[in-house]
């Protein structure tokens, strides 16, 4: 992204006047978000210190007690927690079963290539209510799994049985986010110069020396942003969660889903909200704060 | 060419099956024809499919989704094309904020977008209507219109407007004779892209559809969280065969990887 927003056209003497026609092209759009985008964000955080009585409903007090609870309060820390814990098993599972199949991938030759990358990409076009109900039915109570495993000998069914379980969701959750792994460490494999790994292949080294040694190194950056979009997608997860934790399992998302439609308390939900915004812009923004510092050190 | 192991190809193997299972596992259910979740192992039944024209609600929130998302994904290329134009085109005071703040809604979980709207609807009284869910949908759908949109505008030689504008056309020719259908492969797979998430969103939608306005995704969410029968494998199945259809379509008259990892 970055390469789009660099200095394009140098500016002439003469655009240095305020130009007028950048702001006519934007304003539609940058109106439009701030009315749509901005007044419902403020408005959220405003909730967010507003008081909630049962019998009253919203009181449109301030204060800092809903925050006080969701940071002191044993059941959020708990539902935090997992939401951060799970989030962090889904990154992993995702790079250890991503980055392989990202280089396998990029190895194989057409038309295996094409076919393939597209039967990986295939699944984002596809709903995750879809995706995650095809978990359901091979993890459910009588479910595939379960078969397979009584089946083969291992275990019994019941051992098959990962509904409302954390391997369940965390399973489910690698399956829908390990696409956005592949592509992002394949858009950083094509640009990897195949010469060096013949080199290094040459001199001696084993095929999994040149892995490490070569081939991981410069498709790191590509693994970085890869482990980011899937942990913050993760950590926001909500379909997933919902229906293959269920009420057992509560993460951040369905814990605010639970106070807005449940029990109706809307300031509880809106600050379980604007922690988890809160925490998933700190992780964006520390993590690009890290890319320029290793980009600086890099490049001298 | 490096070739690949043996054990590579098993890893491979495993993982196209563990993609693919789960949505074969669905495509199986379908077809049972008992009148619980098997597989059909006595026999084949298409009863679950018909069973989808007694369901008027699925019909109608499918009918929903594909308003919902090709009028999400039309506004939002309306706003992206100048607003790409004016970001790549000239330097000016804050240029930086406005790219921020078109991208923003990528780092905003959805559901806390979804309790924004539903606060923010109810506040100004359009909680529940079709054009409040569409204003939502543009705001979430717009980061992937404005990057694609964004990068065919830089990759743009503009030696053609030029030439234009030397021979007398106006601003307005410029644009719609010229610049206009040479970012027009960006503008397209930018409102695919678009139309596909605003189809398939469910974590914000959740909160600001009401009833009659339901989506496809939040009509099955609600089934699903209510119980799991081969009715929802049928209309997944469904959901499946369209998205594939429509993949193998945008694949061959655009290029899929185009579109998903923004190759150009």
């Amino acid at each position: 992204m970055a390469e789009l927003i660099s200095p394009l056209y140098p500016s002439s003497p003469r655009t240095r006047l305020i130009n007028p026609i950048p702001w006519l092209l934007s304003a539609p759009g940058a109106v439009f978000f701030l009315a749509l985008l901005g007044m419902p964000l403020i408005m959220t955080l405003i909730l967010s210190f507003n008081s909630f009585d049962y019998s009253l409903g919203i009181v449109s007090s301030f204060g800092l007690e809903n925050y006080l609870e969701v940071l002191s309060d044993s059941y959020f820390h708990e539902i935090f927690l997992r939401t951060y814990g799970i989030s962090i098993a889904v990154v992993v599972l995702c790079i250890l079963i991503g980055v392989p199949e990202a280089y396998i991938l990029s190895r194989m030759r057409n038309p295996w290539r094409s076919l393939f990358l597209v039967i990986t990409l295939a699944p984002l076009l596809i709903s995750v209510v879809v995706r995650t109900l095809g978990w359901v039915l091979l993890i459910g109570g009588n479910g595939l799994l379960g078969k397979l495993l009584e089946g083969i000998g291992i275990a019994e069914a019941s051992t098959g049985n990962l509904m409302y379980t954390h391997t369940g969701v965390i399973l489910a959750l690698v399956h829908v986010l390990v696409p956005l792994m592949v592509i992002s460490v394949w858009a950083a494999l094509q640009k990897l110069d195949p010469a060096v790994e013949h080199a290094g292949l040459s001199l001696g080294a084993s095929h999994a020396t040149v892995f490490r040694r070569v081939v991981i190194p410069q498709i790191l950056p590509g693994i970085l942003s890869g482990s980011l979009i899937v942990f913050a997608l993760a950590a926001s997860a909500f379909a997933t969660p919902a229906i293959i934790g269920g009420r057992r399992l509560k993460v951040a998302a369905t814990a605010a889903y639970d106070e807005y439609l449940n029990t109706m308390n809307w300031p509880m939900g809106a600050a379980i909200a604007i922690v988890l915004l809160v925490a998933n812009v700190a992780v964006v923004m520390s993590y690009n704060r890290m890319m320029e510092r290793r980009f600086r050190r890099t490049l001298g | 060419m490096l070739r690949n192991s043996k054990l590579a190809l098993i890893f491979h193997s495993l993982f196209v099956v563990f993609l693919l299972a789960p949505l074969a596992v669905v495509m199986l259910v379908a077809f049972t024809p008992h009148g619980y979740l098997s597989y059909p192992t006595d026999g084949f039944s298409l009863r679950w499919f018909t069973a989808i024209l007694d369901h008027r609600d699925f019909i109608r929130a499918f009918w929903n989704s594909l308003y919902l998302g090709i009028a999400a994904a039309s506004f939002s290329v309306v706003l992206a094309v100048p607003a790409a134009l004016a970001i790549v085109r000239y330097q000016f005071r804050g240029r930086d904020v406005l790219v921020g703040l078109f991208l923003s809604p990528l780092m905003i979980p959805h559901v806390v977008l979804g309790v924004a709207f539903l606060g923010f609807f109810s506040r100004v009284g359009i909680y529940g209507s079709f054009w409040a869910l569409v204003a939502s949908h543009v705001i979430i759908v717009m980061p992937y219109t404005m990057r694609l949109v964004m990068a065919s505008v830089f990759g743009m030689d503009r030696s053609a407007e030029k030439a234009a504008l030397s021979l007398g056309a106006s601003q307005w020719t410029m644009f719609r004779r010229i610049t206009m259908p040479m970012i027009l492969p960006g503008v397209a797979g930018g409102w695919i892209l678009a139309f596909t998430t605003s189809f398939d969103e469910l974590s914000m939608t959740i909160f600001v559809a009401s009833p009659s306005t339901t989506t496809l995704p939040v009509q099955m969410y609600n089934h699903i969280a209510h119980t799991v029968d081969p009715l929802i494998a049928s209309v997944s199945t469904v959901l499946i065969v369209l998205t594939v259809l429509f993949m193998v379509l945008l694949d061959r008259f655009y290029g899929i990887d185009k579109v998903l990892i923004g190759k150009r």
